[in-house]
């Protein structure tokens, strides 16, 4: 009899047995009720939700919301093909002229997901004989991205120029090369040196892609993300997004300059060879994005949100993902996946859902509590959240300090490798 | 440091490629040519390929992530290693 092919899943089975069992099941939570941006009802209870990306609120858009019903009831559920067959709609090119106003590009192509964006562009743009280069930290989808293309790849140190410069240096001065970063890292919520890495990436004829998921909407006068904002938009060569973070639905996209960049619809496996995206979702994006070009009072409403949600965890003494508020998440880093799944469900039981985020998922193995906050939550439910943190804190025993380092600095030298550490502290 | 990258020798290469893994060998257990990273070592694949960066910086060398499925073992990395050495 041949094996069982689940067998290789049961370090994961074991591992997901051993969550404690009288917290909740943090991959089993359900909104039955979506009540606002900030609000669902979860096991019949009103629940502030402070771990959803939607950054901007345009989830409740009454103008999105109304484009979305009406491209429903004039082009139907969806669209039953690729963008390359019968799967493009008026709807569709009319978001890509938004994305290329938004840019201010020549170029915009338009994707079923975010995952599908990283993946088809990442995948493709580099090839046999050429070199991806991508942060030690990227996101799921540039690493499997990298993993479907043929491309030799190669990794970084997390947002570290000197390394990045270190590891171009070794390649063939005539070979392609492509480095990929993220512009807000999701996991700790931590920038990019996105100025120090386009230097470095130019100082070695590689082209860049900027991953802007965590970014869009709030970086930048014009939204656009962190390039904007350090003013390199012109030095990169593909700015990847999605719409479901700051534009409040669902989809993905890459923009870009290059003159040749149209013939990726006839080569990008993950384009081509999926359908295309239903055109209520088209018609809400649209909208959205025109929204964010001049939603200066939501943004101005999401940093005050992420200054006061940081200032005030870093005041309770809780340990952080980053020094300052540097993107509207905060990290809360714990001990263990006992203990932070205990916080998490103490959290959500108490009427306040977060992210649970493990290893491998996180960076340098951590433990965290993931928050993001909305440019819609209320002064008032950004005190609860913060008293609730306080109280389960105090429930569970968790060591809360100002003296604690309250930044991944410190765990970052611990977890580096013995004789880097050893170098580092010489 | 100028003595170390001139001795490229098969014997050198191996020494160099044990201490590297010694600093990942959390449970002291005994390094041989056949000891498994992620089975023996119990290395997950983000720390396997940290140590690949390692590896890459002490030789000089690129060593690309794709080749990782292929190398299990110590042996394996070091005759990797020495095979993109005299590549250069």
């Amino acid at each position: 009899m041949s094996k069982d092919l689940f067998d290789k899943f049961q370090a994961v089975i074991d591992q997901y047995s051993r969550l404690p069992a009288d917290a909740a099941d943090p991959f089993a939570v359900r909104m039955d009720e979506v009540l606002s941006q900030t609000e669902a009802v979860i096991d019949g209870q009103k629940t502030i939700l402070a771990g959803t990306n939607n950054y901007m609120g345009m989830t409740f858009d009454a103008d999105a919301i109304e484009a979305a019903r009406q491209a429903l009831t004039d082009f139907g559920t969806g669209t039953t093909g690729s963008r390359v067959l019968n799967g493009t709609y008026s709807g569709h090119q009319e978001l890509e002229d938004a994305l290329r106003d938004f840019y201010g590009t020549k170029h915009a192509m338009v994707f079923s997901t975010g995952y599908q964006a990283n993946l088809g562009i990442l995948s493709t743009v580099v090839g046999r004989g050429d070199y991806v280069i991508i942060d030690a930290d990227s996101h799921a989808s540039i690493y499997d991205a990298c993993a479907m293309g043929t491309a030799d790849i190669l990794r970084f140190r997390h947002n570290d120029a000197a390394d990045l410069d270190k590891r171009l240096g070794r390649l063939p001065e005539e070979a392609g090369k492509l480095v990929v970063v993220e512009g807000i890292y999701s996991m700790l919520g931590d920038r990019a040196p996105l100025k120090e890495i386009v230097a470095v990436t130019k100082k070695h004829g590689a082209a860049i892609a900027v991953d802007e998921a965590h970014s869009m909407g709030f970086c930048g006068d014009k939204g656009r993300g962190l390039a904007e904002q350090l003013g390199v938009e012109d030095q990169v060569d593909f700015i990847i997004g999605t719409f479901s973070k700051s534009v409040g639905t669902v989809g993905g996209f890459c923009v870009s300059n290059h003159p040749k960049f149209e013939v990726l619809r006839l080569v990008c496996r993950p384009y081509m060879f999926t359908a295309s995206l239903p055109p209520s979702v088209v018609a809400s994006a649209k909208v959205a994005i025109g929204k964010l070009r001049h939603g200066s009072n939501l943004k101005d409403a999401l940093w005050d949100n992420a200054t006061k949600l940081h200032a005030g965890l870093k005041a309770a003494g809780f340990r952080l993902g980053t020094k300052s508020a540097e993107s509207p998440i905060a990290a809360i880093i714990l001990d263990d996946t006992e203990q932070v799944t205990r916080f998490w469900s103490a959290l959500l039981r108490a009427g306040v859902y977060v992210n649970m985020a493990l290893p491998p998922a996180t960076p340098q193995g951590l433990f965290l509590l993931r928050c993001s906050v909305c440019a819609s939550h209320t002064p008032e439910q950004i005190e609860r959240i913060l008293t609730l943190f306080e109280e389960v804190a105090k429930k569970l025993g968790v060591a809360l300090s100002e003296t604690l380092p309250s930044d991944a600095d410190a765990k970052t030298k611990e977890t580096q490798p013995k004789s880097d550490a050893a170098a580092a502290t010489a | 440091m100028t003595e170390k990258e001139l001795d490229l020798s098969h014997e050198s290469i191996r020494e160099r490629i044990y201490v590297l893994v010694t600093s990942y060998n959390k449970k002291s257990i005994t390094l041989h040519p056949e000891t498994t990273f992620s089975g023996d070592l119990e290395l997950d694949s983000l720390t396997v390929m940290d140590m690949v960066a390692m590896i890459e910086d002490e030789f000089d060398i690129v060593l690309p992530l794709n080749l990782l499925p292929d190398l299990e073992t110590i042996q394996q990395v070091a005759d990797a290693v020495e095979k993109i050495i005299g590549e250069k």
